[in-house]
């Protein structure tokens, strides 16, 4: 086990930020954090990484205690805050050369790890950090994470605010990193990209409500959802609201995904229904349960 | 029945030094429609609302926001918007209650109406118990949700949300998006942006910005037809990727 996770605690306060949390990381496992934020994802962030004392519970992290090994953990970690946390006034090649040199390495030793991301922000190395975008600081501090060739690597909610096309390509990055055998745990609020995850915690209000790969998760999920749509959406989610035997009503882009309480549930009752409410271009078909679908309904 | 414009761009372009930030760009938007704008990180979207809010000065082109230009009638423009982001909303260390005569003083209501609005908009949104807990305290969700209200607050003709459900969870988005239909039906036009492609296919038009241009503007069913694929995530990754 790369990480273990042990009935852990931490409150600030009276709030409790995460609550007898237990979880395992394979080696070289992909795993992800799936909440929105304030689920406690950043708090089990920092105790993992050793920034933050839980009260209860216990953890290590590449066969170290976090407590009492705290400081063989911090050089055998790589760890990406959600907050952008590099040297704004130093340059992109002085940001790198600085993390290589507090871990004792130097950015030739370990380039082979971190190069096909580096080539990336290459052409601005003299650049001050602060003067990048947003794409291109992510991949600095990725650098940054990865320049001691951690054995865990912590991303927290590395794509949260990125557009879907960066977000593809750091995904693609990921996947590489993994298959040179770094664990890694990332956190993220994109529902979609839990599926990108060999295994996924669903997590809410500092609990973890499922532990499973994203597939069996889908799998197990028991109610039949179905597509719905209609010329106008808006009224359209109104009109299913009240529909007596609606169990659930959600907007899913183009289509309603809607959930029916009873089992022998007939979609051209529904149908007629809506027909009866005006609303024309009706459509209803069977769809596709996404990792979101059933977070809603945890 | 054609309906008012209220947002009219042409040409709108912004230069820093050498560099094109916003090229030339031109789109009407009408009273009560949803406009999806959206683009790739550093694509020009958040100089381009800049400019449309009055706060920074277009290098060339034209902009009238609610009839008035956005280079000479600033102060007019401002009073006619309302305005929220994801990384400022509201102060966290002030109470829901004290956030909302803040805001509503600044926005030049007058006591009696801030009392006024004060009560509808908290039985609307049921935070009657919570009134008087700092903002802070309020999950992400609520704070947007709280945040769009408050940007209402002086009834503005269009409202301006940046990335306004970026990390809330998924129950709390959808119930956001149902406060914007439920606004843009009342008549106020809605200019939003995202990374969230399930909600472009919310909006009534979509314009996506690649490298300082809109590539694209038309509604989500359009674009999915004139791209030959089957979701808004698709037309996004088919448009911004042929920047590679």
């Amino acid at each position: 086990m790369s990480i273990q996770v042990q009935n852990i605690s931490k409150s600030y306060n009276k709030i409790k930020a995460v609550e007898a949390i237990s979880f395992d990381v394979k080696e070289g496992e992909l795993f992800g954090l799936i909440g929105p934020d304030g689920a406690g994802k950043t708090t089990i962030f920092r105790i993992l990484t050793t920034l933050l004392l839980a009260n209860q519970g216990s953890a290590t992290v590449a066969g170290f205690d976090v407590v009492k090994e705290y400081k063989a953990i911090r050089n055998s970690v790589g760890y990406m805050p959600g907050k952008f946390s590099l040297y704004q006034d130093l340059t992109v090649e002085e940001n790198l050369t600085f993390f290589a040199t507090i871990f004792g390495t130097t950015i030739e030793e370990n380039y082979d790890l971190i190069k096909d991301i580096y080539i990336q922000i290459e052409p601005f190395k003299t650049r001050r950090a602060g003067a990048l975008s947003g794409g291109m600081k992510q991949k600095l501090a990725l650098c940054c994470a990865l320049i001691h060739k951690p054995k865990v690597l912590f991303l927290d909610e590395p794509t949260t605010g990125v557009d879907p096309v960066s977000r593809k390509e750091f995904w693609e990055m990921l996947k590489r990193l993994q298959q040179k055998g770094i664990t890694i745990l990332v956190s993220t609020p994109y529902m979609d990209e839990a599926t990108l995850c060999d295994r996924i915690a669903l997590i809410q209000n500092g609990k973890i409500l499922k532990i499973d790969s994203p597939e069996n998760i889908i799998k197990k999920y028991e109610k039949t959802i179905y597509d719905i749509q209609s010329k106008n959406s808006h009224q359209l989610i109104q009109d299913l609201k009240n529909y007596p035997s609606q169990y659930s009503v959600f907007a899913f882009g183009e289509f309603i995904h809607y959930i029916d309480k009873n089992k022998d549930f007939n979609p051209n009752d529904l149908k007629n229904y809506l027909q009866n409410r005006n609303h024309s271009e009706i459509e209803i078909h069977l769809s596709n349960t996404t990792i979101e679908d059933v977070f809603m309904d945890l | 029945m054609k309906k008012e414009k209220i947002i009219e761009v042409k040409n709108l372009t912004k230069k820093f030094g050498n560099f094109t930030a916003v090229n030339s760009i031109s789109f009407d938007v009408k009273k009560g429609e949803i406009l999806g704008f959206l683009g790739a990180n550093g694509a020009g979207k958040t100089t381009a609302i800049k400019m449309l809010i009055g706060i920074s000065k277009p290098s060339s082109g034209e902009a009238l926001v609610a009839g008035f230009d956005v280079k000479t009638n600033t102060e007019m423009v401002k009073k006619s918007i309302g305005y929220m982001s994801q990384k400022f909303s509201m102060y966290d260390d002030l109470t829901i209650k004290e956030n909302i005569t803040f805001f509503g003083g600044i926005y030049g209501l007058s006591r009696l109406q801030i009392k006024d609005k004060t009560e509808r908009l908290v039985t609307e949104l049921g935070l009657e118990d919570t009134i008087d807990k700092l903002v802070g305290s309020l999950p992400l969700g609520w704070k947007q949700k709280l945040s769009f209200s408050v940007a209402l607050l002086h009834e503005p003709k269009i409202v301006f949300l940046d990335e306004p459900t970026g990390g809330v969870d998924p129950i709390t988005r959808r119930q956001f998006w149902e406060m914007i239909y439920a606004e843009a039906h009342k008549g106020t036009t809605i200019f939003v942006t995202t990374h969230y492609m399930d909600e472009a296919e919310y909006c009534d038009r979509v314009s996506i910005m690649v490298e300082g241009s809109i590539e694209a503007l038309d509604t989500p069913k359009n674009l999915k037809a004139n791209y030959n694929v089957a979701s808004m995530n698709e037309v996004f990754l088919k448009l911004a990727r042929n920047v590679e």
